[in-house]
């Protein structure tokens, strides 16, 4: 005899799962614990410190010249980026005059950085949402900006081009050469990316829509960069705190109002254009002088705290330095632009599926060792 | 507003604020009773409106612990690093932002974990970045761990 089929047999409970710390689409070891109904996300808890090294705690004992190694291991993807935030700040406590020409220097690989992890982010979003010629394409690119960055510094990722003071070596004669021939191409090249993604249909069903981010929020979770200005936050510090060489280059700031997936997508892939735009107005433009200011060979600041913030790739970066007049600092806070992006991953995956919880997190740009320093 | 209306705003509501301009921000420092009543009024007064902390952090002095605040407003384009003093370095205390400042709650959670600060009604205080049964607080000065940490 059939057994009646209670409505209390069919209640829905909620459960966990672990996303990651082995996952590919978290981008490195980060562990997400999913609260689950069904397939609907009802909670993103983040669990951190898989790769903490304690580098606040390190550069306690490290002079200063020797702090700006230790950045590039934070965000690699904008380690050009990070090591300027160092040396500002500790020019600007020096009150260190920097010559024109490090200044656009600075600007230029700044950008050529930014470039490359923009271009890396899209090839990795692509293949999260399961495209894999993408990252195929975004690697291919993004070797010719790595060729230059070796033939300039030696190094493809770890660079430690900048020193307090100016630059480890002055540019390669090629440089400029280099560097217009790749604009030359990335221009034909990145109308490409919106033939193959930011048109496709798949795609855009599985980003327009996803993972809202109202303006109101972006500001209190402290969301930053890209993914703070596709929904209406104008955040960008090249703009409102101009550093280096941006106040004489003119570009736009890149605002959307929509705040889904699809929105921070298509801003980064203009900021890419915004960027080849910078580096054409600087490229023939590099002043003469020297590459590097002297300074002592150990840096002693003095008694008082300087804060420096910068524009990564991934948006705000911060270098906060308390010194008491020794050549270590006291105490020194970075600011990492994932820590305060992923604090609003719970808040925009609520109600999503999984499937759209990847599609988030491409569109955040986490960086891991960024968030656990 | 400019650094001295900020200074008269925060004076008027907390006398004993102690002010310093500082090579960029004005530094303000007060007692860590009174932060939770003067952030709010921070945020939510239109003259001043400071909606966006972009940096919260400890440090730990010799006396005494510090929690810096680093507030923005979007509307005015205005900083302001606010400093609180814990007079108790053994057993440190403060009233917790996070339900003025989303962001800070995963702040607080890594001040915590790395300084042993208390944030009191925080929804959610736990061990962020170290294992749940770390002993100490490695950002502390007073910090030894004689296995990994390599003495100059």
């Amino acid at each position: 005899m059939e057994e009646v089929i209670q409505d209390k047999d069919l209640e829905s409970k909620e459960y966990f799962i672990n996303m990651g710390p082995q996952h590919p689409s978290t981008h490195g070891v980060l562990r997400l614990v999913l609260s689950l109904d069904g397939e609907i996300i009802r909670k993103v808890e983040p669990h951190l410190g898989f790769i903490h090294r304690s580098i606040e705690k390190m550069c306690e004992h490290d002079v200063y010249n020797q702090i700006v190694h230790l950045t590039d291991r934070m965000d690699y993807l904008s380690c050009h980026i990070n090591n300027e935030a160092v040396c500002l700040c500790v020019e600007q406590a020096l009150q260190l005059e920097i010559p024109d020409r490090i200044k656009v220097i600075r600007t230029i690989i700044g950008e050529l950085t930014r470039l490359s992890s923009h271009q890396l982010w899209w090839g990795v979003m692509g293949m999260d949402l399961g495209a894999i010629t993408s990252f195929l394409y975004g690697f291919r690119d993004r070797e010719m900006i790595t060729d230059i960055f070796e033939e300039t510094c030696g190094a493809r990722l770890t660079m430690n081009y900048n020193l307090p003071g100016g630059l480890m070596f002055d540019i390669h004669p090629n440089f400029q050469k280099r560097t217009k021939d790749f604009i030359a191409h990335f221009k034909k090249k990145l109308p490409e990316y919106d033939t193959l993604l930011s048109n496709n249909v798949i795609f855009r069903q599985r980003t327009k829509g996803i993972g809202y981010l109202s303006k109101e929020d972006a500001i209190s979770y402290g969301v930053t960069g890209p993914t703070a200005r596709a929904s209406g936050f104008s955040c960008d510090v090249r703009k409102h705190h101009p550093y280096s060489g941006y106040d004489k280059v003119q570009f736009k700031e890149i605002l959307d109002t929509e705040g889904d997936c699809y929105a921070r997508y298509k801003c980064r892939i203009a900021e890419m254009w915004e960027s080849m735009s910078i580096i054409e107005q600087l490229i023939d433009n590099i002043p003469e002088g020297p590459h590097k200011v002297p300074t002592k060979a150990v840096i002693k600041l003095p008694k008082g705290e300087w804060y420096q913030k910068v524009e990564t790739a991934r948006g705000e970066f911060g270098v906060y330095i308390i010194s008491e007049g020794q050549k270590s600092p006291y105490r020194l806070k970075f600011r990492s632009p994932g820590f305060s992006n992923l604090s609003a991953l719970d808040h925009m995956a609520r109600g999503c599926k999984i499937a759209d919880l990847v599609a988030i997190m491409s569109t955040l740009d986490l960086v891991i060792p960024d968030i656990d320093r | 507003m400019d650094n001295e209306g900020i200074k008269k705003f925060i004076l008027d509501r907390v006398p004993e604020a102690e002010c310093v301009e500082g090579s960029q921000f004005l530094q303000v420092t007060i007692p860590s009773e009174k932060i939770f009543p003067l952030a709010g009024e921070l945020k939510s007064n239109e003259s001043t409106s400071f909606d966006f902390l972009f940096c919260l952090t400890a440090v730990d002095w010799p006396d005494h612990m510090q929690v810096v605040y680093h507030l923005k407003s979007t509307a005015h384009n205005h900083q302001l690093a606010l400093k609180c003093k814990i007079a108790s370095r053994e057993n440190p205390e403060i009233e917790t932002v996070c339900h003025i400042w989303r962001t800070a709650e995963l702040h607080e959670r890594e001040a915590y974990d790395l300084f042993g600060i208390k944030f009191l009604n925080h929804p959610d205080l736990r061990r962020l970045l170290l294992t749940d049964d770390w002993e100490g607080y490695p950002m502390r000065k007073d910090y030894d761990d004689p296995i990994n940490m390599i003495e100059y």
